[in-house]
């Protein structure tokens, strides 16, 4: 059985968090920047994964569950500032909120 | 293997896109759900099989019906928040730019530093039983930190969603 080499994942992360990055430039609707953040994270856990699997160390594999754990909290606090000002106001363009500042 | 590897980066790139470009977060949503099962996928052939099942039943089955509940609670309108310019006029080019920029800085430093092949893991890498083991042997504080973050998540949600009146 052929392998992949090393390379093809990681060109493919890092493709996967460029598009992360640009999602999160250019939209402007909250929950889409929130969706292109978690394209970001599965990036990171692919790299992660295939390191892992490189130097055949298991510690990867447990950081990638670390990482979700994390991506789950933030998904959820985020959500939740969401919630928060779409109660103000029905439609929220992210350039709108500017009123955080002190 | 390496036919299944080019599906699933031939999927997962494309959903990504479709995530990014389409205009209701609905739609977002679906293309985020292929691309995880694509990703889950490329976990099993990196020998990640509890991963692989983490991220469908975590990721696909909680994080984003997590998502679809707030859309469905709170965009109640169907037409798309993004219409017409925003006080940004001209973001999108440079952001396309710094996007791609990234994109060949990562990849020319992959292909620079990480070129070599995958050495076979030993039969056991990988398993279900090996990742526990290492889970609640070796990364046991990491292990309990990740309760407290949860803890703490759980806390701050409940502060900002549940308070009746909005100051701000």
């Amino acid at each position: 059985m052929p392998h992949i080499p090393l390379e093809n994942y990681l060109t493919l992360s890092a493709a996967l968090f460029a598009i992360g990055i640009v999602g999160f430039l250019v939209r402007r609707n909250p929950i889409t920047m929130l969706m292109a953040i978690e394209l970001m994270w599965n990036a990171g856990n692919l790299a992660f994964a295939a390191f892992a699997r490189n130097f055949i160390d298991m510690s990867g594999q447990i950081f990638i569950f670390i990482i979700i754990t994390v991506a789950a909290a933030e998904a959820a606090i985020a959500l939740a500032i969401v919630v928060m000002v779409f109660r103000r106001r029905a439609d929220v363009d992210v350039d709108d909120i500017s009123i955080l500042r002190g | 293997m390496i036919v299944l590897y080019w599906i699933c980066a031939v999927v997962l790139v494309l959903s990504a896109i479709g995530v990014v470009a389409s205009r209701q977060p609905v739609h977002s949503v679906v293309g985020l759900i292929v691309n995880f099962a694509a990703l889950a996928v490329l976990f099993l052939t990196l020998n990640a099989e509890f991963l692989a099942m983490i991220q469908i039943i975590i990721y696909a089955g909680a994080i984003l019906v997590l998502f679809l509940f707030v859309i469905a609670l709170l965009t109640v309108s169907s037409e798309p928040i993004e219409r017409g310019r925003g006080k940004l006029e001209f973001q999108s080019g440079p952001s396309v730019a710094a996007g791609l920029v990234a994109l060949a800085l990562m990849a020319v430093g992959v292909r620079v530093a990480w070129s070599q092949s995958i050495k076979p893991p030993p039969p056991d890498f990988g398993s279900v039983s090996t990742f526990g083991v290492q889970l609640l042997t070796t990364h046991l504080f990491a292990f309990e930190v990740t309760a407290f973050v949860l803890l703490v998540a759980i806390v701050g949600v409940v502060l900002m969603a549940g308070r009746k009146e909005l100051r701000f």
